[in-house]
């Protein structure tokens, strides 16, 4: 029995510290974040019943929120189809023997190492939503003007100020920033593949596009795997980008779950700000699940 | 050496939690507490980080730094949007058990939140022991006394009624600065001419800056009772007036910039009309002390004066210090808001921040041309609370309308922003 503790005890207390740190901060808190979400506690006062699960039916029938949904919606699909068609045009033209690759990924995955805090900011001011044809159009910075000298004024818009599509200017810098990554892990994929495999589809006789439809693709969708659940669930999470974007927290063009739980928060609405949390938990859950499935039975196989 | 090394740093991690676990606050009354023994430090937490709020902050510490020599003056400044990133800090420190000495908060219904939490000291003796019943204005004292206690005490006063008017866009667009429009159809008439000369008219940033705006309006066009009426259930949301001062809304965001909700807080919209970019500005009299700053005159280079169809109201929000419950050192606390309530720190701070004291014994002979107005004004003129600035509502229901209002700039659906108003009234109205 001693003999046992002693061949396992050391290791045991080398991950306790890591195992109380994590179930505290991260599922404790998970199970009290829900606890929360069932009372309630929608002002500073303590609360005073648990109302079982009447936050969440009654926020998915706030209209608020649900707009927030739909913008989460938008959000997610073009900063994916972005990233994912970028990052693979890069990474498909760098994999093309050409000059200069090294430096080309290094411009490409620059973007990746600054804080959307930090390009957020500057993201603001490129994305002002002053066009030219407007009163005091004299003032217009950013993107509006940049398309107003090149002669492309038509293209001018309100970008993230509109009511319906605004979230979509978001997913531009949020694209900008990531496609860097994704043509890296494609990237990979593609020198993953040997060569070998390429030469013997050409002397069968393959064209081109039929060498990328049946040789390259399928060995690259565990990649597309990948980069779909790391960018989909950074999308369900985006909160700093936009709050560097949009000064006003309560902005309702571009209100997703994520800052909307904020708003709650400061509002003092800890019942629903919790409540917003726990959704957001399982709808991240929902991407990564499925993925952490097929992780375990590809490692099996 | 190496199992001693892991089972210290278990232990180590054990004694942290209950560390953190085992911080409760011991309640003694902190009545008796005579604030001239104090010593140590003074935490206070405010939203005061940078431009004239800043300069006010420091000239109160100084007038505390003379009064109170054997205590130093803690600033938990956190910086950011009217306010609402240092409230977040400081809801979490509060929740934490983890309360600053004092902390800032607007006069009114936003402090109900904290009162319903149980989470400041009454005040009451302590306005006893300071005299501060007589020297504060009756109305402010009646709008600070919640079931016959008070909670805080006010540093000064601002009014939220307030155009701010750059004068040699008016003269270009042939209006007279010195004389305003007295109601709203005229104010429009006179934005229809400063548009023709391709000024923007009014200038707004982002949401409670709408917010302030949409008040003024509810202000101006339904008048002093109608508008507090909306605050506890008198006037009816769904009526035929609102309808009309939405609409005068609706009317009014027409002519504003529409870049507003990229402008970071209201000093860049001030700017527009300081530089001559924009005609008007509605924004609180803290508005006064960037001008000043900014080494502009008024008269010559800007105008001010109530918003149109308001004159003869004051729309009030004050900021005012609170003593939370289990803060560190209590004593100190109540030397910090003896120097806030008396009438040489009023009267340093007010100075500076373009505010007014609450304080009527505060000398004031010094202060700026708009200063003495608005203290003229806040003498005789009606009081209503701010909603913007959390004087009317509590902060839930100013946030849930706040998200109104900010969609009702990209779709403009007056019906739409009349129901929810009343929808967001009837959850929250007692």
């Amino acid at each position: 029995m001693l003999k046992r503790a002693k061949t396992w005890g050391p290791g045991v207390l080398l991950l306790a510290p890591t195992i109380i740190l994590v179930g505290v901060f991260v599922y404790w808190l998970i199970i009290e974040n829900f606890r929360v979400s069932l009372t309630n506690q929608h002002t500073a006062k303590p609360s005073s019943k648990y109302v079982g699960f009447e936050n969440y039916s009654n926020l998915l029938a706030d209209p608020n929120f649900q707009h927030s949904l739909m913008n989460l919606l938008i959000l997610t699909v073009v900063f994916l189809g972005g990233t994912l068609i970028f990052g693979f045009l890069w990474a498909w033209i760098l994999e093309q023997p050409a000059k200069g690759e090294g430096f080309f990924r290094s411009v490409y995955l620059f973007p990746m190492s600054i804080s959307f805090i930090a390009s957020g900011v500057v993201w603001r001011w490129l994305l002002s939503s002053l066009q030219t044809s407007q009163p005091g159009g004299e003032r217009t910075t950013g993107l509006n003007r940049l398309l107003d000298s090149v002669g492309l004024g038509a293209l001018q818009n309100d970008w993230w100020s509109n009511p319906n599509w605004g979230i979509a200017a978001i997913a531009v810098p949020a694209i900008w920033q990531l496609s860097g990554y994704v043509m890296a892990l494609f990237l990979a994929g593609f020198r993953g593949i040997p060569d070998e495999l390429r030469e013997a589809a050409r002397i069968d006789g393959c064209s081109e596009w039929k060498l990328y439809r049946h040789v390259i693709f399928p060995q690259l969708s565990p990649v597309m795997l990948s980069a779909v659940i790391i960018i989909g669930h950074m999308s369900l999470k985006l909160f700093d980008l936009i709050r560097a974007i949009v000064p006003d927290a309560n902005t309702y063009d571009v209100q997703v779950p994520a800052t909307l739980m904020w708003v709650k928060y400061i509002g003092s609405d800890y019942a629903d700000a919790a409540a917003i949390g726990s959704i957001l938990l399982v709808l991240v859950a929902l991407v990564v699940i499925p993925y952490l499935i097929h992780t375990s039975r590809a490692e099996k196989r | 050496m190496r199992r001693r090394l892991s089972l210290l740093a278990g232990v180590a991690v054990l004694g942290l939690s209950l560390a953190a676990c085992g911080g409760g606050s011991d309640n003694s009354t902190s009545d008796n507490i005579n604030p001239k023994d104090a010593t140590g430090k003074v935490g206070v937490f405010t939203w005061w980080a940078d431009g004239s709020e800043k300069a006010g902050l420091d000239a109160l510490v100084k007038v505390f730094g003379a009064d109170y020599p054997k205590l130093a003056f803690d600033n938990l400044a956190v910086a950011g949007g009217a306010g609402s990133q240092a409230k977040s800090v400081l809801a979490a420190q509060l929740k934490a058990g983890n309360p600053p000495d004092s902390f800032q908060a607007h006069a009114g219904a936003e402090l109900q939140d904290y009162i319903d939490a149980d989470q400041i000291e009454d005040l009451t003796g302590f306005y006893k022991d300071n005299d501060l019943t007589s020297q504060f204005p009756k109305d402010l004292i009646d709008r600070l006394t919640v079931d016959g206690k008070i909670y805080s005490v006010p540093s000064n006063i601002h009014r939220a009624n307030v155009v701010w008017a750059n004068v040699d866009v008016l003269k270009k667009a042939g209006l007279d600065p010195a004389k305003p429009a007295t109601d709203l159809a005229g104010w429009f008439a006179d934005m229809d001419k400063i548009k023709a000369t391709g000024k923007t008219p009014l200038a707004v940033a982002g949401s409670w800056t709408q917010v302030q705006l949409f008040e003024n309006i509810l202000l101006s066009s339904l008048g002093v009772d109608g508008y507090n009426g909306l605050w506890d259930g008198k006037t009816d949301w769904k009526g035929a007036d609102v309808k009309t001062a939405i609409q005068a809304y609706e009317k009014a965001l027409s002519y504003t910039n529409t870049d507003r909700d990229s402008l970071s807080d209201w000093a860049p919209a001030t700017q527009l009309v300081e530089d001559g970019a924009a005609a008007y500005n509605v924004m609180g009299d803290w508005a006064e002390a960037k001008f000043e700053q900014d080494g502009k005159k008024p008269g010559t280079d800007y105008a001010y004066f109530a918003t149109p169809g308001t004159a003869g109201t004051f729309d009030f929000l004050a900021d005012s210090f609170t003593l939370p419950k289990g803060a560190p050192n209590p004593a100190g606390a109540k030397a910090w808001l003896a120097t806030i309530g008396s009438a040489s720190g009023q009267a340093a701070f007010n100075k500076v921040k373009g505010s007014i004291p609450a304080n009527t014994t505060a000398k004031t002979d010094d202060f700026s041309e708009y200063q003495k107005s608005a203290i003229k004004d806040f003498s005789q003129d009606k009081i209503v609370s701010s909603l913007a600035h959390g004087a009317a509502v509590p902060v839930a229901w100013l946030n849930d309308l706040s998200t109104a209002v900010s969609k009702f700039g990209g779709d403009k659906n007056v019906d739409g922003l009349q129901s929810s108003a009343a929808d967001i009234a009837a959850k929250f109205a007692k």
